[in-house]
């Protein structure tokens, strides 16, 4: 069967280049998200004192716990860098198993965070509590709510990958992905270096 | 094979993205540590761990995000050293200006009067 008249010629119809301008596209729209974490930053560091008689974020946050979330998270960021390799060197099957670690590794770490919500939320220490809290949960509820949509891109992208094979859309689609997914591991560095860390300075 | 070599050069390899991340790891620990190991006087201030992190996010720009001076990846470094840019405007701007105002603030239990008379 000749390759080019299969479901995957329609479905790559209508797309010109070679995928390398939608990457930068696809980049200039996380430096713009990259704003956004800027700004969400910015105000937690204006409001970080601001406790209101409530509780701080040395007497909440769990540093053992964050550790394992950050290894989590840039552990998946490793594994998604295999699947990237395998996708260049065209195995299919090494694809779609090193996004499966991907998506487990990062499915654990939202649930390590909504944990974290909950247990800070039935200590009383819930958003309402003080501004500080707001912009907390704000800005780690932002990251982890990226993360999240990042773990349904990647199920579709396994998907596809089975579905359609690695044909150009698919590696356009998974090069936009895996800048994504780095992107939200640079986020996190910040939030556990001037969120956690920083408040047992 | 020319176009593997630039292919490899601007995507990574299996050795690069494990140079990467053994480097990460190594970064995170320091801060952590610094941080929950170090006593009541620790020696690494917020000035260490801004240099770590910073030196982090190096690493993985450079070798999971592939960014350089490398000709497919010139666009992007461009614009990210924009967006750094901005980010560093918006950032310390607003905690530069929210500090003065906190210092500032006229005290709510001060009239208009009294605040004027103070410069």
């Amino acid at each position: 069967m000749n390759t080019a008249f299969t479901p995957s010629h329609a479905h790559a119809g209508g797309h010109g280049d070679d995928g390398s301008m939608t990457t930068m596209g696809f980049w200039i729209y996380l430096m713009s998200d990259c704003l956004i974490f800027s700004v969400l930053f910015a105000t937690f560091g204006v409001l970080a004192a601001n406790t209101a008689g409530g509780p701080g974020g040395r007497d909440l946050f769990d540093l053992p716990f964050v550790l394992a979330e950050t290894l989590l998270l840039l552990t998946s960021s490793f594994t998604f860098g295999f699947a990237m390799l395998g996708m260049h060197a065209g195995r299919r099957t090494a694809v779609t198993r090193w996004l499966a670690v991907t998506l487990l590794l990062g499915l654990v770490f939202v649930g390590m965070e909504v944990h974290e919500f909950i247990a800070l939320i039935h200590e009383g220490a819930g958003p309402d509590t003080s501004a500080f809290l707001s912009a907390y949960f704000t800005l780690v509820g932002t990251h982890g709510l990226h993360v999240t949509f990042g773990l349904v891109w990647i199920a579709v992208m396994m998907h596809q990958v089975a579905h359609f094979g690695l044909d150009g859309i698919v590696r356009r689609r998974l090069a936009c992905l895996s800048l994504f997914w780095h992107f939200l591991d640079l986020i996190w560095i910040c939030v556990f270096t001037f969120i956690y860390l920083r408040a047992f300075l | 094979m020319k176009t593997d070599d630039r292919t490899a050069a601007a995507h990574g390899s299996a050795k690069s993205y494990t140079v990467g991340y053994l480097l990460s790891l190594l970064l995170t620990f320091a801060s952590f540590g610094a941080v929950m190991h170090a006593g009541p006087s620790h020696g690494l201030g917020l000035a260490g761990l801004v240099v770590l992190c910073v030196a982090q996010l190096l690493v993985q720009l450079v070798y999971f995000l592939h960014l350089g001076s490398h000709p497919d990846q010139r666009a992007n470094t461009a614009i990210f050293v924009c967006t750094g840019l901005l980010i560093a405007i918006v950032v310390a701007g607003s905690l530069w200006v929210m500090h003065n105002a906190n210092v500032n603030m006229m005290p709510t239990q001060m009239s208009a009067g009294q605040a004027f008379s103070r410069n």
